[in-house]
């Protein structure tokens, strides 16, 4: 089964694309952006306007959408996981991480 | 893209044009806001808010509670104002409504300890009103250009869709506004961290792109002097459920709101913007503060885009909310009054929502009512600066 959920991928530099629709788990997706193509096998199920990722992510690693960072990986990530909360954390007005002098 | 660049609006005399012929009741302190809440009862064509405000607040913070007051009543949509007081509070109504005459429009004060107390208040207040309630029914719209609009943009309860539908949609609207010589204030300083470096490079000049980040860095250590992380507040569990998982990743959505536009100026909340075109006003990302201090800097009319779904108004202001999925407005359609989901699903282009914003803001403008305004959804916050003594 390919192709037949609805995602969205906003630059071709960005590690991961947005569900348009809910996708179960396992669900091979074709995700197209400006002329790149990435085949994802889905390893959790996605739910609409969450993020998985289409290319393997390292832990602390920056993670990109719209072309821009949005937070660091805090472990690995494999293509076609759920990306979010657990396993990215945002790096912006961090206080309970800086120490302010 | 065509549209047609006027409107039918209330010119006023100090050559604002409103789209509202308000008589705002205004109270000045807390202790007045029941008696004022009172007049409009009694009173047809009468609006008010209800607050906390305005006593014991001193400097900066006793400034910008002063400035929001002035400026609702200030604000082009408000045809008169009575201004109502306690008596003893440290924002004298006096002060207020001096300020508001400045631009030319019916103020009259009416103080609780002066008239005896709350019913003697309530009566003349009334009295007041229901004057300034008749001449305001006597002013006849006059055609007025879009160059004249004040557009307030705004969005809450964001999910995912927010950055992919109806943001870049009412991007195409600030776009539109601006290019018809007319003001669209960006706002949420909380929610463009992360996405301040792509306003930076649309600065006008060196001192717009310094004065971003200085609003930004200010906003960012408050949350670093209180040692905790951003994130447990904004995005808010709403946010998170819809699919955002960082402040950063939310503010690169609210950030397209603002469209392509060279940024003029960032002003301070509540101030009124001394350029046209793409202006930042700084204000916190909470919804109903944003909202007010847009409105309180002369926004005749605001874009609310909203995923999760707001019952979000203005008593002076329409509020024309835009849902990012059709789901959300299916759900709440009491409440919200254009979809954009449409975006989401292939069916409409980004550029064609824009448009029938667009167009939905001309109607509106003309005298259309929004749903915020019809279910009375009159929400006032100010952002606070300071403790109050």
């Amino acid at each position: 089964m390919s192709n037949e959920f609805k995602t969205v991928m906003m630059k071709p530099q960005d590690k991961v694309a947005v569900a348009l629709d809910h996708i179960p788990e396992g669900s091979i997706v074709q995700v197209t952006c400006q002329g790149k193509r990435f085949t994802v096998k889905l390893k959790e199920d996605i739910e609409f306007g969450h993020k998985f990722a289409v290319v393997s992510i390292s832990f602390g690693e920056d993670i990109l959408k719209y072309g821009e960072v949005i937070g660091a990986a805090i472990q690995d990530i494999q293509p076609g996981q759920h990306v979010h909360v657990h396993n990215l954390e945002g790096k912006r007005g961090r206080g309970d991480k800086i120490a302010y002098d | 893209m065509t549209s047609e660049k006027k409107f039918w609006g209330y010119r006023r005399q100090d050559g604002r044009v409103g789209i509202r012929n308000h008589v705002l009741i205004l109270p000045t302190i807390t202790c007045a806001t029941q008696a004022a809440k009172q007049i409009t009862e009694l009173v047809q064509g009468t609006v008010s808010f209800i607050h906390q405000h305005g006593c014991a607040q001193v400097g900066v913070d006793y400034e910008q509670t002063f400035r929001t007051y002035v400026g609702m009543g200030s604000n082009p949509n408000v045809f008169g104002v009575v201004v109502l007081g306690l008596g003893c509070e440290t924002h004298q109504a006096r002060s207020v409504a001096g300020e508001i005459a400045k631009t030319g429009k019916p103020v009259e004060v009416v103080s609780i300890q002066d008239h005896g107390g709350t019913l003697m208040a309530v009566a003349q207040g009334a009295k007041i009103a229901a004057k300034l309630v008749q001449d305001a029914s006597a002013q006849m719209r006059e055609l007025c250009d879009f160059s004249e609009l004040i557009i307030g943009t705004e969005c809450g309860g964001s999910d995912a869709c927010s950055g992919l539908s109806a943001n870049p949609a009412v991007g195409v609207v600030s776009d539109m506004i601006v290019d018809f010589g007319g003001t669209s204030i960006l706002a949420e300083t909380t929610e463009l961290i992360g996405a301040e470096h792509l306003l930076a490079n649309r600065a006008v000049n060196e001192r717009v792109a310094k004065r971003v980040y200085e609003v930004i860095h200010a906003m960012e250590n408050r949350s670093i002097h209180m040692g905790v992380d951003i994130r447990t507040g904004n995005p808010s569990p709403g946010n998170i459920r819809g699919g955002l998982s960082s402040l950063e990743e939310k503010s690169l959505g609210a950030a397209n709101k603002a469209g392509t536009r060279p940024l003029q100026e960032v002003i301070d909340y509540a101030q009124v913007p001394t350029q046209k075109g793409l202006v930042w006003m700084d204000t916190p990302g909470h919804d109903i503060e944003q909202l007010t201090g847009m409105v309180a800097g002369g926004a005749q009319v605001v874009l609310f885009t909203t995923g999760r779904g707001t019952p979000t108004g203005s008593p002076i202001a329409p509020v024309i909310k835009i849902a990012t999925n059709t789901s959300i407005f299916e759900r709440m359609e009491d409440n919200i009054d254009l979809n954009a989901g449409t975006i989401i699903e292939g069916k409409e282009s980004i550029d064609s929502v824009g448009q029938r914003i667009f167009d939905e803001i001309s109607r509106v403008s003309s005298g259309k009512l929004t749903k915020a305004e019809i279910l009375k959804q009159h929400d006032f916050g100010i952002w606070r600066i300071g403790p109050t003594f």
